[in-house]
């Protein structure tokens, strides 16, 4: 089983409508979206969910203010100024702002504070008419989407091996902090998804570096590629230098944006249009070689 | 005291970059010189690509303090590791090895109570800098930046926070996507947010989401629709059904798109488009008398 990770950096590239075509091409294939604080790949694939399990987020400190004798030993331990004085006097924790790393459970003097597992979010296990889904509901404000991802993924590389899957195509998150660190750890390839514009070069390229510290495999895809045709050429000569391979270049069409409005991936609404096979090309440029090798 | 606003979307390239960037020129060429604008979405911080007239003032560099254990000290008790609610220490004592990944720590200093031995101390570890910008005005541009491979982005918005003009009589804080806790760090110190969205079912969503968060929070927001035109209507629905203020509507244009992948957001902006960026600052103008 193979594990794809798609990414981008700059977040609106393009990376759920290019999932959700290669999730309509995709045979024998898991798919899960691992972008946990902003998911919309269930809006195209319309999972019908099979299985609900809580997630238990970070911890967070609450203050027993019957016991707590104000002596405010956590308020001055805490690095993250969680902890305040109420107005109408006592301590409380701003859950906020809380990291639920404990050191105030444990120094104070009085046992006054304890803390607790958010359990405001859900990860899921669905059936779509592409194959098995895996995707998740954070709570508001979570800590930990983190380690979300690697729940998420964890279960669906299980599903995938159960089901003697080929691949594992991961729906990924925007950025280069911790829930993108936590999409590509351990993932057999990962394709950018890019836009030719002075911010998603700019995103690209901080995403290309991470990647390249973690040794994976990079292919990237250039969406909306005629917005730009100026960058879109430095972007080409740049991906040769960082030998990672261009699968193609996608013109800005408004039919993509029609597609997800009628909640249809690009290949399922106009599967003769141009787009639809310049996707179809790039799905098989990433999974002939793999085949061939089986 | 400065008046916060952050600007805000739980979709990526949703356009908050664009609107932080035209309401901080809108807001300095009309209004007051006194604004700030600070680039919190410290991933992937852009807003400067779009002034070309800004230059470097200072620049200094983020720490985190990380652990270190001393080996000669250590008993390998496992009294840190177990106080470490973020897996970050690795104690194995048949072969007395003792490593913290500085990688996975968050600087809680939990382990520097657990040790009674003294064997822990702390070293500062860099996590990405803080680099201010001037066009000609004191400290018109802050922009945090995160080291490639660190997972403290919410430290990153806290010294950005705390490194903003005091004197400016507005901040602008151009949030990151998502809706974990670096938007809520960015989000806590706003007295106003502008949530942005584009009318696509993935725009609407991830605009549900946020706006959650908004409640869950108690703040005041707005909502800004962006390359209105494409997509459908059932934002504004959700707008109308929600009862929330529509701020400012910014349509398509697909030439204007074609400006800011070029980095050129602030020249020739199309009139109807300033339109809506002038009657969002007078917006701002009237809430900021009144709040």
């Amino acid at each position: 089983m193979i594990e794809i990770t798609i990414l981008s950096g700059k977040g609106g590239t393009g990376k759920t409508g290019i999932t959700a075509a290669f999730a309509s091409l995709a045979k024998n294939t898991v798919f899960a979206d691992i972008d946990v604080d902003a998911p919309d790949l269930h809006l195209i694939l319309k999972p019908e969910v099979k299985e609900e399990n809580q997630f238990l987020g970070a911890r967070i400190a609450t203050i027993d203010r019957q016991v707590c004798t104000n002596c405010a030993l956590c308020k001055k331990e805490c690095r993250f100024d969680a902890i305040h004085y109420r107005a109408e006097g006592g301590l409380e924790v701003n859950p906020f702002e809380c990291e639920g790393c404990r050191l105030c459970e444990r120094i104070c003097p009085v046992q006054a504070i304890s803390s607790e597992h958010s359990t405001n979010n859900y990860w899921f296990v669905s059936n779509t008419r592409f194959g098995s889904m895996l995707h998740a509901k954070m709570g508001p404000g979570e800590e930990n989407s983190g380690k979300l991802v690697t729940t998420v993924r964890k279960n669906a590389k299980e599903m995938a091996r159960e089901q003697n899957a080929d691949f594992l195509l991961n729906d990924g998150p925007p950025g280069v902090g911790c829930s993108a660190i936590a999409s590509l750890t351990g993932v057999d390839k990962v394709i950018l998804v890019t836009e030719p514009s002075k911010s998603g070069f700019h995103d690209a390229v901080r995403l290309i570096e991470l990647v390249q510290k973690f040794n994976i495999p990079l292919y990237a895809v250039i969406n909306k590629c005629d917005i730009n045709t100026e960058i879109t050429k430095q972007m080409e000569s740049f991906f040769l230098t960082q030998g990672i391979q261009l699968l193609g270049k996608i013109p800005f069409n408004e039919e993509m944006v029609h597609a997800i409005v009628n909640q249809k991936s690009i290949v399922e609404y106009r599967p003769d249009s141009e787009i639809a096979g310049k996707i179809e090309e790039m799905w098989n440029k990433v999974t002939e070689p793999i085949k061939e090798l089986k | 005291m400065s008046y916060k606003i952050a600007v805000c979307s739980g979709k990526g390239g949703t356009g908050k970059t664009t609107l932080a960037v035209n309401l901080f020129s809108t807001i300095q060429t009309k209004w007051t010189k006194r604004v700030q604008l600070i680039d919190c979405d410290v991933e992937e911080p852009n807003d400067l690509l779009f002034f070309k007239d800004a230059k470097i003032m200072n620049r200094s560099i983020v720490n985190q303090l990380v652990p270190v254990i001393d080996e000669s000290q250590c008993t390998f008790c496992r009294k840190c590791e177990e106080y470490c609610e973020f897996n970050a220490i690795s104690i194995i004592p048949s072969v007395k090895y003792a490593s913290v990944d500085p990688n996975m720590c968050h600087s809680c200093g939990a382990c520097l109570h657990a040790c009674k031995f003294g064997a822990i101390q702390e070293y500062q570890h860099p996590i990405g800098e803080l680099t201010s910008f001037s066009r000609g005005n004191q400290m018109d541009i802050l922009e945090g930046s995160l080291k490639i491979g660190s997972p403290m982005q919410t430290k990153i918005i806290k010294e950005l926070k705390a490194n903003a003009c005091d004197e400016s009589d507005i901040l602008i804080y151009d949030a990151p996507p998502g809706t974990s806790c670096p938007v809520v760090e960015t989000v806590s110190a706003a007295d106003f947010v502008i949530l942005v969205t584009e009318p696509t079912p993935f725009g609407l969503y991830d605009l549900r989401l946020t706006v959650d968060l908004m409640k869950e929070m108690q703040k005041d927001f707005g909502i800004v629709v962006n390359k209105a035109g494409l997509g459908d209507r059932e934002v504004y629905a959700y707008i109308k059904e929600e009862d929330i203020e529509l701020l400012a509507e910014i349509p398509f244009n697909r030439e204007y798109a074609g400006q800011y992948a070029q980095g050129k957001l602030l020249s020739d902006v199309p009139p109807l488009i300033e339109q809506e960026y002038l009657k969002l600052a007078i917006y701002l103008k009237n809430r900021m008398n009144h709040d």
